[in-house]
């Protein structure tokens, strides 16, 4: 089949793309085509017509393989026999396995709240200022960045050159290229391998993902508090209510709902972060978390086993949060 | 109706929180507060978060345009009183024809992204028009299925797809790529856009529909011009989805002539982990393209991400 070869030059590329376009197109055409011809006959399965591609689609790839790898967790690592739910003590158990939950319970704790709290400080220092949104884009803009992206900057941040314990007269040290370590060494410091001492390793990559974040948090909340009644706030105002009691009795109760909104969300992207521990230590020195974890264990480690009971994990530990979200979510837009 | 509700994506400007406009004559509590926490301090805040957060992207932007030689041996911070600058690295991940060159990548993220957003567009559009505007059995019950698959995380999949691929004879080409993007988008995407559709009114369709018009018509004639809105906020959000997209790429991708962008860049930091010449500039070559995204259609942008809030 000529479309499974893939394309080795630029013009190659470009000409499988259009043809995956029209292919796609194709497929809306023709289905529009057969729903106008069977309108016209009177038919009523037009809704299943318009239907078809969606849902063979979400059964194909996400029901079907779902399914199947809730089934392959309960099979040993190269899926041949039944072990019941040895890999699920696995993860409970081994010492590995516990780091990496460890590990996971971090971020999901300590991400959301931190940048939670960064973000509602600035939406609440530049609220109205002049060059509002010059000052907010400058916090989002790390959002719009790819987590390898993120990664390659915090990398460089953290970058550390061997540091010379002796040194003999005559001899200098290496100069520091990572900014946070050169400014440690301007303290009058000694360097440090950031992403390689465990535990606090941890806490470096979360930066990262605080970084990202923040902006997240500030954008919605900022849209929440600009949403707060004019006439709340004037007549406490009037009151003679001062900034804290502002703050704490009328702007944090009138956002609540999406204060919780946006942990919530933080933490489910918390919960299944992986491109940045992938890509700034690959998980070693103690840094994984499930989805690294998941991702080793499935195509490098060979435990296909276990890499789907931590892919299941996943599932479960998201589940609540991502429920407990939609009803939060609903309860705000029904304000 | 037991429909669920319209979601985040208010569609009031007044949440384009990229614009700094404020009606004059009103105050807001967070406006109140920052009076009353006399303004230089919270300006000072305000200014040490906005550095903190901008330092790290600006020193890797003024790395990528220095000459390798300075960048191992001297901090960025020097170039302020020792500036060189070059295009040196540029050229080299763009037009050198070594394997340090990122372009054949950077076309393999143009040739992924492109269908990856319109296909999508495309299904979810028909299914989110008949959840909105037809009838037939078990409408509601199949809805809130096609929600409630948001909560999978894409893991859970991830095995038994390639598997499949291999199985269909199409591994190590875009279409595991596309297909993947296009099946994780759905539920989100058929959820919008059949929120958006129920917001253009009912007599609007039932006029058409007295005249003559079959649903065909209808979904062509009417729904997509007025969507364009919504089609535009998810349409930006599942570009930035899929351009910074890793975890796709490097299980369905696995060689050059597939890997995007973001892959070639996590090998790089991988094998040539300290090459900082390289891994500046290549990084800003895969930034650069939804930076400029953002920053043209921010206001798209923020509510895609309202909207997209809810994504398993």
């Amino acid at each position: 089949m000529h479309l499974a070869v893939a394309a080795t030059t630029t013009g190659g590329k470009l000409l499988t793309m259009l043809i995956a376009l029209i292919a796609f197109a194709a497929v809306v055409g023709i289905i529009l085509f057969l729903a106008a011809l069977a309108e016209r006959r009177g038919r009523r399965q037009t809704a299943w017509l318009f239907l078809a591609p969606t849902l063979v689609l979400l059964v194909v790839g996400l029901v079907y393989p779902a399914g199947r790898t809730v089934v392959r967790s309960l099979y040993d690592a190269a899926g041949s026999q039944f072990i019941g739910l040895h890999n699920y003590l696995t993860i409970f158990s081994s010492d590995e396995q516990l780091v990496v939950l460890r590990n996971t319970v971090l971020w999901v704790l300590v991400t959301p709240f931190v940048a939670t709290v960064i973000g509602l400080i600035y939406a609440i220092l530049v609220d109205g200022a002049r060059g509002e949104s010059f000052a907010k884009a400058l916090i989002f803009l790390p959002m719009a960045i790819s987590f390898v992206g993120a990664s390659i900057i915090w990398k460089f941040v953290y970058e550390y050159r061997d540091h010379i314990e002796n040194l003999l007269p005559g001899q200098q040290q290496i100069p520091q290229i990572g900014l946070l370590n050169q400014v440690i060494v301007w303290l009058g410091g000694k360097p440090q391998q950031f992403l390689i001492d465990s535990p606090w390793n941890t806490f470096f990559l979360i930066v990262v993902m605080i970084w990202i974040q923040a902006g997240f948090a500030m954008t919605i909340l900022s849209a929440s508090i600009k949403a707060i009644p004019a006439e709340m706030t004037e007549a406490a105002r009037l009151d003679g209510v001062g900034a804290f009691e502002m703050f704490r009795f009328i702007t944090l109760p009138s956002i609540r709902p999406t204060v919780v909104v946006v942990l919530t969300t933080i933490a489910i992207g918390c919960l299944k972060v992986f491109d940045i521990i992938r890509t700034m230590t690959g998980g070693s020195f103690g840094t994984s978390v499930v989805a690294n974890e998941f991702y080793t264990q499935s195509f490098s480690a060979g435990n296909q086993g276990l890499g789907a009971a931590l892919a299941v994990l996943l599932f479960i530990l998201v589940v609540p949060i991502i429920v407990y979200n939609v009803r939060q979510l609903r309860a705000s837009e029904g304000r | 109706m037991t429909q669920l509700s319209v979601p985040a994506i208010p569609a009031d400007p007044g949440v384009d929180t990229g614009s700094g406009r404020r009606r004059r004559g009103r105050s807001s509590a967070a406006d109140a507060a920052r009076k009353k926490l006399t303004s230089p301090w919270a300006s000072l805040v305000a200014v040490i978060l906005a550095v903190l957060w901008t330092l790290p992207t600006f020193g890797l932007l003024v790395t990528s345009f220095r000459p390798e030689a300075d960048i191992k041996n001297s901090g960025w911070w020097t170039v302020f009183t020792n500036p060189t600058f070059t295009l040196d690295n540029y050229q080299t991940v763009l037009g050198s024809t070594g394997q340090d060159n990122l372009a054949p990548y950077f076309i393999n993220s143009i040739a992924i992204t492109l269908p990856a957003v319109i296909a999508p567009i495309l299904i979810a559009a028909l299914a989110a028009y008949a959840f909105a505007w037809m009838r037939f059995p078990g409408k509601n019950t199949l809805f809130v299925a096609v929600f409630a698959l948001q909560v999978v995380p894409l893991q859970v999949t991830l095995l038994p797809l390639l598997e499949l691929w291999v199985d269909m004879g199409i591994n190590r080409t875009f279409w595991p790529i596309w297909l993947a993007h296009t099946m994780f988008a759905l539920p989100l995407a058929v959820f919008l856009l059949h929120n958006f559709m129920r917001e253009i009114p009912g007599e609007l369709i039932e006029a058409a529909r007295v005249d003559g018009a079959g649903h065909v018509t209808v979904f062509f004639r009417l729904m997509l011009p007025m969507l364009k809105p919504a089609l535009a906020a998810f349409g930006i959000y599942q570009f930035l989805w899929v351009w910074n997209d890793l975890l796709v790429g490097l299980t369905f991708g696995g060689q050059a002539n597939v890997n995007p962008l973001t892959v070639a860049l996590f090998n790089l930091t991988g094998t040539r982990g300290t090459a900082w010449h390289l891994l500046s500039a290549g990084a800003f070559v895969s930034i650069i393209v939804p930076v400029v995204v953002f920053v043209a259609l921010q206001r798209y942008f923020v509510r895609g991400l309202l909207a997209g809030s809810v994504k398993g």
